[in-house]
């Protein structure tokens, strides 16, 4: 099987998140990025196993500059077979999908895998907008995944349930936690990583259509106000009048 | 014990248990490092949080070492990263080799003193001084942790002078008869071989590989440690033990060979010493921030600010003498006292970070709540082992002067 997996960078999952002029840019001053972890957990695990139990190629593709290289080695060691970076610092999900599509689309792969969102902007917008580009089916947030010669069992997580659906190759599909189990790479991993080939690929003219105008951060938490028991008057003039949830 | 804020203290217990550990780079050091050196930091990182974090409390007080971690060492590549492929190492450079010890010091000095033992102190000697059919045979099997091996240099009445050695062996045709006593012995209860240095009949130092049942060869393990509590020490003993000649390390002779096996352990403990600080300046900045007495963080007294300054300090510096400690190591230039310099002034400073970070956790850092009191009594046998903290600095001393000040 031929496989393909679009990974993102996202930042760490502890970082502090702010932002620079005016609000309208994020600030990445002193922020780790790591891969998006839906991409690198399950995603990309996922299309390994396939490729371990059936033979075949996993590639691994990503829009970025030559800085995000070492999410592209983690990839390749974590088991990988080659890579792809679109030589671009993307402006919009439209982009990045365009810019997959037109890669992707004389390959010939079996299965498209990605993340179903990146954890910063949490768009689940490439994935949908790639299939559609492509002209094949998508199934998105996956959380099971079996082959049977090129059909496809799959489970997806839905509101309140989970949906069983039947695909079969070429096929895009978005992965969610329980599709796979994380791997680390190992020394080793990490060593055959800087022998695997990553082709660095010139982007395609693509345009943004969305441009995002202005970020705003959550209101911070305010302070707990502690209540006696006996002055349930208090508590109801608090959720009136300050809290305005009654 | 402090009886204030009862509920806001227990939440701060809670959250404690989950490894929130983030690294600290003050000086953007990373920038200095490789991206394999950054994806292997990662990965050990990453495994220390899933495998060692969540279990190493309930090891280390029941004094326990938790034996199903050399596999998981072995998976990751932890053991003897930088030897050949070929002979079941990673094939890194010593940079990575230290990125691995320092993350998994942050965890634990006791695992990484299972990782050193058995790729510094075994794997290292079997590669550099053994014969091929030797690299064949064992080192394989040590990397994938198919094998777990033992260093016996010490000696009950030789320490720090292990020249002094009284371990001997005696020619008896195709073997050597050896006899004597071998003393703190990280990993010898549970290794199935041991490498082992002892006097020839012409009183010069050999090292040979020893097998768990060969005749007359036991390991007692040492009990009540309150240190390195979650790695297991013992003694090797060995009675008229017959070793094949085909079993001794062709490549050395004289005490170059365990002191170079030395050297390739300290430069390892130097990072991990960074490691550990880490762990417990990390714990103290968030507990200074979390922990309110007279109405605010303790943070914002300039007491609390004065240990953390210092910590970080410390820390920053000591990051960078072993950054610049691996590139010459990668450049087959760093010296032994270089080494002792580092092993010495690393371990010290952790020593030093845990105890202020004891301090700013207040009765908290005595409890199991948080990874201090373990880090710091781990760290009273890193400051010991591998050459004490005086013996190094009279390392240096002698590397200055030109005069030797041991005896």
């Amino acid at each position: 099987m031929k496989l393909l997996v679009c990974v993102s960078k996202t930042p760490e999952t502890t970082a502090k998140i702010a932002f620079t002029n005016d609000n309208t840019e994020f600030d990445s001053s002193g922020v780790q990025y790591i891969m998006n972890p839906y991409d690198e957990w399950y995603a990309l695990v996922r299309a390994l196993e396939l490729k371990e139990a059936q033979g075949g190629s996993v590639t691994i593709i990503h829009v970025g500059p030559a800085a995000n290289d070492t999410i592209i080695r983690k990839g390749l060691a974590i088991g990988a077979d080659e890579a792809v970076r679109i030589d671009a610092e993307p402006p919009s999900a439209l982009y990045v999908a365009r810019q997959v599509a037109e890669y992707a689309k004389n390959e010939n792969f079996d299965i498209v895998f990605l993340g179903k969102e990146s954890i910063d902007y949490n768009g689940s917008e490439v994935g949908p907008m790639l299939a559609e580009m492509l002209g094949l089916p998508f199934v998105s947030h996956a959380t099971r995944l079996e082959m049977e010669g090129n059909k496809a069992m799959i489970v997806a997580d839905i509101d309140g349930g989970d949906a069983q659906l039947e695909v079969e190759t070429p096929f895009v599909i978005s992965a969610a936690k329980g599709l796979a189990e994380q791997r680390i790479p190992n020394m080793r991993g990490i060593m055959m990583a800087k022998r695997k080939p990553l082709k660095v690929v010139e982007p395609v003219e693509a345009e943004g259509l969305a441009v995002a105008v202005r970020f705003e951060l959550p209101p911070e938490k305010g302070d707990v106000k502690l209540i006696d028991p006996e002055n349930m008057d208090e508590l109801v003039r608090l959720l009136h009048e300050e809290a305005k949830v009654i | 014990m402090d009886s204030n804020n009862n509920g806001a203290h227990s939440a701060i217990a809670k959250k404690a248990k989950e490894d929130r550990f983030q690294a600290h780079d003050y000086y953007l050091i990373d920038e200095l490092l490789d991206d394999d050196h950054l994806l292997a930091r990662d990965a050990v990182r990453t495994w220390v949080k899933q495998e060692v974090s969540p279990i190493i409390e309930e090891y280390a007080e029941r004094a326990e070492c938790p034996a199903h971690l050399f596999k998981g060492l072995a998976e990751i590549g932890a053991f003897g990263p930088s030897l050949p492929v070929e002979y079941g190492g990673g094939g890194m450079d010593e940079m990575a080799y230290g990125v691995i010890m320092q993350e998994l010091e942050r965890g634990d000095s006791g695992i990484r003193s299972m990782a050193s033992v058995q790729g510094s102190l075994v794997m290292y000697p079997i590669y550099k001084y053994g014969s091929e059919e030797q690299k064949r045979k064992y080192l394989p099997k040590l990397g994938s942790g198919e094998l777990i091996g033992c260093f016996g240099l010490t000696e009950p009445d030789h320490g720090s002078n292990p020249a002094g050695m009284a371990s001997r062996v005696k020619d008896d045709g195709d073997a050597y008869i050896l006899n004597g006593a071998k003393m703190w012995i990280t990993n010898s209860p549970v290794a199935d071989i041991a490498v082992v240095w002892a006097k020839d009949e012409e009183d010069k130092v050999i090292g040979m590989i020893v097998e768990k049942d060969m005749k007359g060869y036991s390991a007692p393990e040492i009990h009540g440690k309150w240190s390195l509590r979650a790695s297991v020490t013992g003694e090797l003993v060995f009675e008229d033990v017959r070793v094949p000649k085909a079993n001794v390390l062709p490549g050395v002779r004289g005490m170059r060979g365990p002191l170079s096996c030395l050297s390739k352990a300290r430069y390892g403990i130097a990072w991990g010493a960074v490691g550990a600080a880490l762990d417990c300046y990390d714990s103290a900045l968030r507990y200074s921030q979390e922990r309110i007495q007279f109405g605010k963080p303790i943070g914002q007294f300039q007491l609390t600010q004065k240990k953390l300054a210092e910590m970080i300090t410390e820390i920053t510096k000591a990051q960078l003498l072993v950054w610049r400690l691996g590139k010459l190591a990668n450049e087959d230039r760093a010296t032994p006292a270089q080494i002792s310099m580092a092993k010495r002034n690393n371990v010290a400073m952790a020593l030093e970070v845990a105890r202020e970070a004891r301090q700013i956790h207040g009765g908290m850092g005595i409890t199991n709540e948080y990874p201090i009191m373990r880090h710091m009594m781990n760290l009273e046998s890193v400051v010991t082992y591998e050459g004490t903290h005086d013996i190094h600095l009279l390392i240096t001393g002698m590397d200055v002067t030109g005069f030797n000040a041991f005896s």
